[in-house]
């Protein structure tokens, strides 16, 4: 009987081979990719084992780390005036995962990032608690503060992008109404749950978990007409501000027996662009742009950013130009109506590159990461996107958006004391039929002494309570973009 | 053995019963490391749990010390010749599954659960019956044949066992198997472990007459002699048995152990392969044909094929699936290499049989990749000192008992580590000494209890002959 039992032996052998086999399988071939799975949840309890590093603005931090009990995360992310940076930080919550800088740098924060390897290897032989890195932001307190406390003083809802022109840093992204990440930061089933439940859209219609300036597209109505003259002037069908275009008054889109209407009565016949664009004229822009076709308009329109997300690193969604229009629906387009969509980021561009003498640059807003020694890790450079219009071109659009501040429709935009102004308003329908009241917009930039531009910004404005004849980009956002540009300036001395 | 002999110089010597050594100290300084290393590991717990060594070292150090104790004196005394790693790996692997039992009492999360009650101290209990019953085994089993005379009884006493479970009144089924009994009063039994001894002890005595008949009288054909098909009757018997208990008690470990321990206890007995073939294609017949109507076993192969999904359909809710299989297989991935050390991990997110059924998963994550390939190494070791007892015994009951029980073991082990490692369909089935469960612990140690006896027997000498009054004059003279 011992063949039998010799060979039930290697049986027994080969149960405890094909154990140990799996066992190498699971636990070292594929352990890493189990031990990073997102549903894993030691991820997120590691995420909060150490204090997270933090996310810094004008060399202050604006988050923090609490040390929590009662759950299997150490530490619990708290925010210095949370609702005002929302738009920036995004939240890190134990209980409902993180989004934007605090999820795109977990890495940083965590200090898991490979990057921090070494140290961290150091930190665990001499017995050093883990900590994360910092994220520096290029933000400005100061500018971010004058946004976002100009749109809660509006009240309703709207947002505010604000850029350096000549490298494409985010100095403001405020968004409103806002939500304060601290209140759901912790896993209480009550507390967080509860404060998390009610900032859902379904709870609350204002839905103030949106990130406006990033996340949420607006037809930019006449401030898209920026980007109208821009493509007339590129393409050589006007080449001065102060040529006569052939602009017929009333003009009846072609293709069609509609007539486009303009705002109020205004001096559009056959006007200059700097005229028309000082009154925003919109037979002037809605022929230029069915002239150029659809084509053409969509060329420059790219070139200015729509069509494509923007990753700053969190990502802006996409504006949007329409391609196959027929022309009387470019025409619309061209005015900024239609199905041209754009994010306050993307309007902030446009101003931007005209700015920047015609150079669009990249928008971000991390400056640099830290590890925990504050010894730079990485950063970012500034990165030419492209060049939507020429320098010369730049120049004309610029005196053009300068007559606008000075003597047109954005004069709430004023500064003075030698810091020249250049904007367009824009008072953008919506609903069917134009049944909601409008969007109210203002994109601007403002040129200091020394001829640099320090800030471009746009403001959109969306307030369903105000009396519709109140509503304007002059009226509404023009003075939140003007103590926007302030407060860079004056930062800057 | 023993026989005079004439050296080349004529020189005559008289050789007695050769004095095989006991290897009893060898037992015994084993045994003080199968206490040392869990009552450091004990230590190492409360240091990275609570900063302190636990206050109850003390007590669980000698509580162990003293288990090892008793089974060694026990050994010593009733089975001086017994195999001298078997009660030091048991005694190891039981104390290795206190420590981390009560580690898992110690979990925030586990204490959480409207079911918590602490563990550890009820596990000792049983490892205290466990050993007890190992010491009326070796007592009162003063030699394994005895059991022979048991066969029928075992074999009725077997099938009792197996359908307590069903029996209403006393059943107490928990999450889909129906596997453990009431006891009043004293808590819930799980007779499908001590049917496992019964049966061994049926099929041995059963098999050791029936062998011939089985073995010979056969046909021929394509290669492998086939069984006459009147003796096809036991194993068919024993077939739809384990099909029984699949359909009845939707317990697939079980009813897979039985069945490989009857073909692995058949194989031996007849040496024909073909009882081998005969097995798996009866086993697989009978997997796919129970899988086909049974929602339960479908679903635990869904969860095999696919923990991921598994996981998402109980996070959405969705009644009759669970998590579990995906949080054991984390748990084991992070464990990586060499683990998180112990009390560190989070394998406690498994949540409900936590300390039982997914107890290895625990040992994957804190003790790593080097801690499961030891564990599963002494199993492996456990399972080859059984083998080898088998081998060395004399009579071929003993050694049909300690094939079956050995097999038996070896089966359990890769049924429940395998199904907690994803490497087969899980089944509810308890690590034998080191998961949590009063069934489990005591009636393994019994299983280690009777070991032992086959292994004394088989390496005892023989008894010294009678003195022969003529001896001396009847020396045997060999030329040399």
């Amino acid at each position: 009987m011992n063949k039998p039992l010799r060979r039930i032996a290697i049986f027994c052998g080969l149960l405890v081979l094909a154990l140990l086999i799996r066992d190498n399988w699971i636990q070292y071939v594929q352990a890493d990719e189990l031990r990073t799975q997102k549903e894993n949840r030691r991820v997120i309890i590691e995420r909060y084992a150490s204090p997270r590093g933090n996310i810094i603005v004008d060399g202050k931090a604006i988050t923090g780390s609490k040390e929590t009990d009662g759950s299997d995360f150490k530490f619990k992310r708290t925010y210095m005036n949370g609702p005002m940076w929302a738009p920036v930080t995004g939240y890190a919550s134990q209980a409902f995962g993180a989004t934007q800088l605090e999820s795109i740098e977990d890495g940083i924060l965590t200090g898991n990032d490979d990057r921090l390897f070494f140290r961290n290897t150091l930190d665990m032989l001499t017995g050093k608690e883990k900590e994360g890195g910092n994220v520096v932001t290029t933000l400005n307190a100061a500018a971010q503060k004058a946004a976002y406390d100009g749109l809660r003083k509006q009240g309703g809802k709207g947002a505010v992008a604000a850029i350096e022109p000549s490298t494409g840093k985010i100095l403001a992204l405020a968004s409103f109404p806002s939500y304060d990440p601290s209140s759901f930061a912790g896993n209480s089933t009550t507390t967080d749950t509860d404060a998390w439940t009610k900032l859902q859209k379904k709870n609350d219609p204002n839905d103030p978990m949106l990130n406006r300036a990033l996340r949420e597209t607006y037809p930019p109505g006449s401030t898209f007409k920026v980007v109208t003259a821009a493509a007339a002037l590129e393409n050589g069908l006007y080449t001065s501000a102060d040529q006569k275009t052939r602009s017929p008054l009333p003009w009846t889109m072609p293709g069609t027996t509609t007539v486009l209407p303009n705002e109020g009565t205004i001096p559009c016949e056959n006007a200059t662009l700097r005229v028309a664009l000082q009154y925003s004229c919109n037979t002037v822009f809605g022929k230029v742009g069915s002239d150029l076709g659809n084509d053409k308009m969509l060329a420059e329109a790219k070139k200015f950013g729509f069509g494509s997300e923007q990753f700053t690193p969190v990502r802006a969604s996409a504006s949007n130009f329409s391609d196959d229009m027929a022309p009387s629906e470019t025409a619309l387009s061209s005015i900024g109506q239609f199905n041209t969509a754009a994010t306050p980021l993307q309007m902030a561009m446009v101003a931007s590159a005209v700015a920047n003498d015609g150079k669009l640059m990249k928008p971000y807003m991390v400056d640099e990461l830290q590890a925990p020694t504050i010894d730079p890790i990485e950063k970012t450079e500034p990165e030419e996107l492209s060049q939507p219009l020429s320098a010369k071109n730049a120049q004309i659009l610029q005196d053009m958006m300068e007559t606008v501040v000075k003597d047109g429709t954005g004069k709430n935009a004023q500064i003075g004391d030698g810091v020249t102004v250049g904007g367009k308003t824009g008072t953008a329908q919506h609903g069917e039929n134009n049944s909601k009241n409008p969007y109210a917009w203002f994109i601007s930039y403002a040129k200091v002494a020394d001829g640099s531009a320090p800030v471009a910004v746009a403001v959109v404005i969306q307030d369903d309570e105000a009396v519709r004849e109140n509503i304007s980009g002059g009226g509404l956002a023009a003075p939140i973009a003007k103590s926007v540009m302030e407060a860079v300036i004056n930062s800057k001395k | 053995m023993s026989s005079t002999t004439n050296s080349p110089t004529h020189h005559t010597s008289t050789i007695g019963a050769i004095g095989a050594p006991s290897r009893r100290n060898t037992e015994l300084a084993l045994l003080a490391f199968a206490v040392l290393i869990p009552v450091f590991a004990y230590a190492n717990v409360g240091l990275a749990i609570n900063d302190k060594v636990p206050p109850g070292l003390l007590s669980y150090g000698l509580g162990l010390g003293l288990l090892a104790g008793i089974g060694h004196v026990v050994v010593r005394k009733f089975a001086p010749y017994a195999d001298p790693l078997l009660l030091p790996l048991a005694t190891l692997l039981n104390g290795l599954g206190l420590v981390v039992i009560w580690r898992l009492d110690q979990s925030r999360r586990l204490q959480a659960s409207n079911t918590f009650v602490e563990a550890a101290p009820r596990q000792l209990l049983y490892s205290a019956m466990g050993v007890a019953l190992l010491v009326v085994v070796l007592i009162f089993l003063k030699d394994h044949r005895v059991l022979q005379r048991y066969t029928y009884i075992s074999m009725a006493g077997a099938l009792l066992l197996l359908v307590m479970p069903l029996i209403p009144g006393i059943s107490a089924p928990t999450y889909g198997a129906k596997i453990w009994i009431k006891i009043p009063g004293l808590g819930t039994l799980q007779p499908g472990e001590f049917a496992k001894i019964a049966l061994a002890v049926f099929f041995a005595g059963y098999l050791m007459v029936k062998r011939d008949a089985l073995a010979l009288a056969s046909r021929r054909f394509i290669g492998l002699y086939l069984p006459r098909g009147r003796d096809l009757g036991p194993i068919l018997v024993v077939w739809v048995m384990s099909i029984l208990i699949l359909v009845f008690e939707t317990d697939l470990g079980t009813s897979l152990l039985f069945f490989g321990m009857f073909v692995i206890m058949l194989y031996v007995a007849t040496e024909r392969t073909s009882w081998i073939v005969f097995g798996l294609l009866m086993s697989a017949a009978g997997a796919v044909g129970v899988a086909s109507f049974e929602s339960h076993v479908q679903q635990r192969v869904q969860a095999w094929l696919d923990p991921m999904r598994e996981y998402t359909l109980s996070r959405q809710g969705v009644y009759g699936h669970t998590e579990q299989s995906m949080q054991a297989l984390w748990a084991f991935g992070s464990g990586g290499t060499l683990g998180t050390g112990l009390g560190q991990g989070n394998s406690d997110l498994i949540g409900f049989a936590a300390n039982s059924d997914f107890i290895l998963a625990t040992f994957g994550e804190e003790l790593g990749l080097a801690g499961v390939m030891a564990i599963l190494l002494l199993y492996g070791l456990i399972v080859e000192r059984g083998v080898r007892t088998a081998l060395a015994a004399r009579d071929p009951f003993g050694k049909l008992l300690a094939i079956g029980l050995s097999g038996a073991f070896a089966l359990q082990v890769f049924v429940v580590a395998g199904g907690v490692m994803g490497l087969i369909p899980l089944t509810g089935m308890t690590l034998p000494f080191v998961a949590y469960g009063g069934s489990s612990v005591i009636a393994n140690w019994a299983l280690i209890g009777i070991l032992l006896r086959i292994s004394d027997t088989a390496r005892r000498p023989a008894p010294a002959p009678a003195p022969n009054p003529d001896a001396e004059m009847t020396q045997v003279v060999r030329p040399s």
